[in-house]
């Protein structure tokens, strides 16, 4: 009797054990999988096997249409722009298939993914901090912060299309700010701000009450004492906290595709007329980008190259401001550390 | 001539060098009278009609056992109850120098910098030893290198530290042993020149040397501050202060010099206390 139940109990502890481990591994071979693919398949678009073995086009020129054709026995891809120059020196009619989107590079998608992190963080930075101090260092816990407090959670559960047709409505719509800059910072920073402001109160939380007492204690006034004593120390925390922001910030498509994003647009953001125009352009955007030579273009082999191009750098892109921001927290925490 | 015999209370601590003063002293005025004070935090009542005058220029001691509600007495003194949700005095009244400091129209940051205080637990911040003697004089407006020089030093020279730290006043308060934290941390709190310096147990963490300076700190510290202090060690009290206040479960149960409380209480509570038959 007692046998067989500690027999039973060993396969019980052994199943147990296979399954969890199983879980873990097979998060690590989907991570590993998707790494690879996108890193192999983009590195194909982003690198070369020759010359600067960088693809420097890939980096500084927009989208361009693919032009394929064959002339005396041979089969070429341009791009617009080469096709152009090809006919200038050819003056043959030839039978070009072109396949939109497929030539030329993301460069456009980067500034304008750049500028939408950028300013929705900043916007999401500045409100966030503003009102978990609020939350942690003012508020008593009445009714009403009660309140607020389970909006801000619920807040964070809305999917972000919600925000995108929440923005196109309020932003673009209503205050005719039409698909822009401005409109996509405050989308995208509304959808984040949720996160950021419970990081910023966690780290706000995190900092002893000792040093708050101590500053008051002086003769400090509140104000006085979270700028100097408590802000500064909670600040690495935050930048932790908001890494996760910027990279659905910079990830995300259904926010911006109705208030921010272009599918193509042959200006670059800085070539406006008058610097007011700066925050009501629209931008193109890498994962707009994706999402549109992925789903938007009749698909073949040509299309491949852009897909995972465009992939590649997105995911190199959030890596880059990530690490960007570890090492400024880690500068600033050993700067000041307790 | 010392009434309290030292002899018969055992000293962890080396001896001081210090002199007894003459005793009785002369009672200075009052600085902090607390009459009929009821505290509670939220539901949960903590002092029970406490009366007390503390005189200015003077070392005054509470003691008593955990819990009976000597920090939230001091802590009454410069407000820092109320930075706790639902604590608060019910009834009665405290005065600091003839003013109520509960009245409406009292200015907290105001009456937090005649009131300093020094923490149970040392609480420098992490900066330089010489910012955290700085930091309070900042707050209040200086601006000028040389002044908060001068006054930085003068500080630390008040609080026995200045011969440790002198020539590393720009690292880390934290690479502080716990005795010169403290010491530091009271620095901070004279370099503000307030006119009460309020100490939670500052002694608490502290080894017998350490104590000793602080010990020594805080007689001298008497001829300029009126000083309350709190402290579970009884030949502390005895050694430093001129007047000791006993509290047992929120009740004042007596307060007088402290040569009195130690050589002839007239409490029967108090005699237990102090001879270590209870608490
Ligand atoms: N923030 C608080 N909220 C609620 N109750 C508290 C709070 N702080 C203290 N108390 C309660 O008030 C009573 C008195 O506490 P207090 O800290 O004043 O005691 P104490 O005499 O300083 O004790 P000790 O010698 O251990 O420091 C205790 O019963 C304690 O549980
Ligand atoms: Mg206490």
């Amino acid at each position: 009797m007692s046998k067989s139940r500690r027999a039973r109990n060993r396969i019980a502890q052994t199943t147990a054990f296979w399954l969890f481990r199983f879980a873990t591994y097979a998060i690590l071979a989907a991570a590993t999988y998707i790494f690879l693919d996108i890193g192999i398949k983009g590195s194909r678009t982003l690198f070369n096997t020759q010359g600067p073995f960088i693809n420097v086009p890939f980096f500084t020129q927009g989208p361009q249409t693919l032009f394929v054709f064959e002339y005396e026995g041979k089969k070429y891809t341009l791009s617009d722009r080469e096709f152009r120059a090809w006919k200038a020196q050819h003056p043959v009619e030839v039978e070009a298939t072109s396949v939109a989107y497929s030539a030329g590079g993301v460069w456009p998608c980067i500034v304008g993914t750049g500028l939408l992190v950028v300013g929705s963080m900043i916007f999401a930075l500045a409100v966030g901090i503003c009102s978990a101090i609020y939350l942690n260092e003012y508020s008593q816990n009445t009714r009403s912060i009660r309140l607020i407090r389970i909006a801000i959670l619920n807040l964070a559960g809305v999917p972000s299309i919600v925000f995108g047709l929440f923005g196109f409505g309020l932003f673009v719509i209503f205050f005719h700010w039409n698909v822009s800059l401005l409109a996509g910072w405050f989308t995208l920073g509304l959808m984040i701000l949720p996160a950021i402001i419970t990081g910023s109160e966690e780290s706000l939380r995190a900092v002893p009450n000792g040093l708050r007492e101590g500053s008051l204690a002086l003769g400090a006034t509140k104000w006085q004492t979270i700028r100097k004593n408590v802000l500064p120390y909670a600040i690495p925390g935050i930048l932790t906290s908001s890494i996760l922001g910027i990279g659905r910030v910079a990830g995300e498509t259904a926010p911006i595709m109705f208030t921010a994003a272009y599918a193509l647009r042959d200006e670059m953001p800085w070539q406006v007329q008058h610097w007011t125009d700066f925050v009501f352009q629209g931008v193109m955007a890498l994962p707009y980008h994706i999402y549109v030579v992925s789903s938007k273009i009749p698909q073949n082999e040509y299309t491949e190259r852009m897909q995972y191009g465009a992939a590649c750098i997105l995911l190199l892109l959030v890596f880059a401001i990530a690490l960007a921001s570890i090492v400024l927290r880690e500068r600033t925490r050993r700067r000041l550390s307790w | 001539m010392v009434v309290m015999e030292k002899e018969e209370i055992p000293h962890p601590a080396p001896p001081l060098k210090l002199q007894k003063p003459p005793e009785p002293e002369p009672r200075q005025p009052d600085m902090i009278s607390v009459e009929d004070v009821d505290f509670s935090y939220s539901a949960h009542q903590v002092l029970y009609d406490v009366n007390l005058e503390i005189p200015s220029r003077a070392v005054t001691a509470f003691i008593g056992p955990s819990g009976c509600g000597k920090t939230t007495l001091l802590r009454c003194f410069n407000r820092m109850n109320d930075l706790i949700d639902g604590a608060r005095i019910t009834s009665g009244s405290i005065e600091l120098d003839g003013y109520n400091i509960n009245a409406p129209d009292v200015d907290v940051v105001d009456l937090r910098r005649r009131v300093g205080m020094v923490f149970q637990k040392s609480n420098p911040v992490p900066r330089s030893i010489y910012e955290n003697v700085a930091y309070g004089l900042r707050v209040l407006g200086a601006t000028k290198k040389s002044a908060i020089n001068e006054a930085v030093e003068k500080s630390l020279r008040a609080a026995a530290l200045w011969d440790e730290v002198k020539d590393r006043l720009d690292s880390s308060a934290y690479g502080l042993s716990g005795g010169q934290q403290q010491r530091l941390c009271i620095a901070r709190a004279l370099a503000v020149e307030p006119e009460v310096v309020l100490m939670d147990e500052p002694c608490s963490a502290l080894d017998p040397i350490a104590t000793a300076k602080v010990e020594e700190l805080i007689y001298q510290l008497r001829e300029n501050f009126t000083i309350v202090i709190v402290t579970h060690n009884m030949q502390q009290a005895g050694r430093c202060s001129n007047y000791t206040a006993f509290f047992y479960l929120g009740r004042l149960i007596e307060f007088g010099s402290t040569s009195k409380i130690f050589s002839n209480p007239s409490e029967r509570k108090t005699e237990d206390y102090i001879t270590g038959r209870f608490g």
